[in-house]
């Protein structure tokens, strides 16, 4: 069995009382250590793949299984449990808690962890040190530049260890020579062993990935993807 | 960094809301607070000064006449009855069960006096006990000191010209007028006083009294049993309470205190409800941090526990603030409104009971807005996700 497995996996939202069709039927299977991108128009359904996955939008129909547990059998409060020791969220606009230091913000996921603040204290820092950050810990979010939050963003997944991080668009908002540090971070992450699962619109982003996944109207394009022509943001 | 790590930082970091919901909580517990710390003196004054100014028991002989006088009029001339009390029963009072409430034990002795040519109504008394339980008279001069000694009522002393220092003939025996009563409008105007035992022996009744006035009320005074209790121990007697002005007293300020309640009732339900808007407008504000924070993992317990921890906080703050204030409020609102000087109530069950209403109410008006952002979508939440 593969660490992700989707099957059949549908969606469907109400717009204005009119059904529209997100995600129409993706099977998909990601083994352990892999780096996946999956990229797509606006309004390719990407983003509620991504979504999905995450254990956060319950799927109009289909199943779908991280390290083999079904995610949407389990109740509201053990689909938090999951996300806290599964997951680990790099979000496009960084959603670092303002006024909370770079330490303290990697530190959420531990916050409801009853482990000694000294312990979670040093993984904080540990993950800081890793993506580069450690002498920036006591800065709050408005004190760092985009590149800094998006590392603090980064190192926020990485503290609880979780089997999985999944990002979207983690080079959105981010000029070119930074966004090339942060998908080298990503790289080196991969390398490590760390599977993930990227959402973005970046063609040049694709080297980065074992496996590309295109979308397209809530399907999965099997046609080759374009090698020159720029994805619209999401 | 544990939840109230997160709940610490933004009370923190929203000072203005914060102090927004400190003080929506905070007037309510104060007017609470000052509500009840000055009914609670105010009652302790009313309560003290029954204690200590004036007769509220009555022991007469026991009659069994019907009463030949009315509206100030007696038909018949005076009578001090053909029963009479041994003052040495008197003592029997000291070992009621309720003797603890008892202030003071007056007895008097009535009896005509001729004065020249005229007739006179004498009252024998205690001088300490008396002039102790009606505390309303003023004199000129100074009360009685030795058996030789008299006071007169203002219309007496008119009456008879007596003026301080006359020596006075009451049925052939000397007495040095040392004090006048000022008018009191009572039949305390019209008597001559005189030491007990000097009535005693002029009437010629050693060891007998009239009448008794006992003082023996206090705000949790049992005022009837303690009628009954002398009854019992003082039998052939007739006891009677005089409680009309007590009680009319007592059920003012008993009505003071309901509405003191209902004021203070309606002012914290308007403070339940700037506690309720301001975190639901808190909530609503945090709506992307919430989705944040259960994205990461936090269960919707953990976003309920967050938000009432730092409603317990602002609650807890301002239960302490508004027993502060409110004492305040009534150290300075309290001698405009009592006759003495009021001594101020700190009492450590009310300073509990504010901080116990501010976080009741606090937590209970929180509660609603913590259920809201617990069951917020996390995926509405994050947009941008």
């Amino acid at each position: 069995m593969a660490f992700i497995e989707i099957r059949k996996l549908k969606k469907t939202y109400l717009s204005d009382g009119i059904p529209v069709a997100a995600l129409k039927e993706i099977d998909l299977a990601v083994e352990d250590g892999t780096f996946l991108g999956v990229m797509g128009h606006s309004g390719s359904g990407k983003s509620t793949l991504l979504t999905i996955l995450g254990g956060l939008c319950h799927p109009t129909a289909g199943t779908v299984s991280v390290d083999g547990i079904d995610l949407y059998a389990l109740g509201i409060e053990r689909l938090a449990d999951f996300r806290r020791e599964y997951l680990g969220f790099v979000f496009q606009s960084f959603n670092l808690v303002p006024y909370l230091t770079a330490q303290e913000n990697v530190m959420l996921p531990l916050a409801v962890k009853k482990i000694a603040a000294a312990e979670k204290r040093n993984q904080a820092l540990k993950v800081l040190e890793r993506v580069g950050l450690s002498r920036r810990a006591d800065h709050l979010p408005s004190q760092l530049s985009g590149g800094e939050q998006e590392r603090v963003a980064i190192a926020r997944a990485l503290v609880n260890r979780p089997p999985l991080i999944l990002a979207d668009e983690p080079t959105g908002s981010l000029d070119t020579a930074t966004a090339a540090e942060i998908m080298a971070l990503f790289q080196e992450l991969n390398a490590e062993g760390q599977t993930i699962v990227m959402v973005t619109h970046n063609l040049e982003n694709r080297s980065h990935f074992h496996r590309t996944v295109m979308l397209r109207d809530g399907l999965v394009d099997a046609a080759p993807i374009p090698e020159t022509v720029a994805l619209a943001a999401v | 960094m544990r939840l109230r790590t997160i709940a610490f930082n933004n009370l923190r970091r929203r000072k203005g809301r914060m102090a927004f919901l400190v003080a929506g909580l905070l007037i309510g517990v104060a007017t609470v607070v000052t509500l009840l710390s000055m009914t609670s003196s105010l009652t302790m004054e009313a309560q003290h000064k029954m204690e200590n100014f004036g007769a509220n028991i009555l022991i007469t002989p026991e009659n069994d006449e019907l009463s030949l006088a009315y509206g100030g009029i007696t038909f018949g001339g005076v009578s001090v009855g053909a029963r009479e009390i041994h003052q040495q029963d008197l003592a029997k009072i000291s070992t009621i069960p309720n003797s603890g409430n008892i202030a003071a034990v007056a007895p008097k002795l009535l009896g005509a006096v001729e004065v020249g040519n005229a007739r006179v109504l004498m009252l024998g008394v205690d001088p300490e006990k008396e002039f102790h339980i009606k505390r309303w008279w003023s004199v000129d001069g100074r009360p009685l000191a030795t058996d030789e000694e008299l006071v007169a009522g203002s219309a007496a002393a008119t009456r008879l010209g007596l003026t301080l220092g006359d020596t006075v003939e009451l049925s052939s025996q000397s007495f040095t007028v040392t004090g006048i009563l000022h008018e009191t409008g009572s039949q305390d105007d019209d008597l001559l006083i005189v030491s007990l035992s000097a009535a005693q022996a002029l009437l010629k009744k050693e060891g007998i009294v009239s009448l008794v006035e006992v003082a023996a009320l206090c705000g949790d005074c049992p005022v009837d049993e303690i009628v009954t209790q002398i009854s019992t121990v003082l039998p052939g007697t007739k006891v009677g309470a005089i409680q009309q002005v007590v009680k009319a007293r007592i059920h003012a300020l008993e009505q003071f205190r309901v509405f003191s309640m209902g004021v203070a009732a309606v002012v914290v339900l308007i403070g339940g409800l700037v506690v309720f808007v301001t975190m639901m407008g808190s909530v609503n504000e945090r709506t992307r941090e919430i989705g944040i924070f259960r994205a990461l993992g936090f269960r919707r317990s953990h976003v309920v526990g967050l938000i009432l921890m730092e409603a317990s906080w602002v609650s807890l703050l301002s239960g302490i603030l508004g027993f502060l204030f409110g004492m305040g409020a009534t150290r300075l609102i309290l001698p405009f409104l009592a006759e003495a000087h009021v001594q101020l109530m700190w009492s450590p069950w009310l300073a509990g009971g504010s901080v116990l209403l501010a976080l009741v109410v606090g937590t209970l008006a929180s509660f609603y807005p913590a259920l809201h952002a617990s069951r917020m979508d996390p995926t509405e939440a994050l947009r941008a996700l």
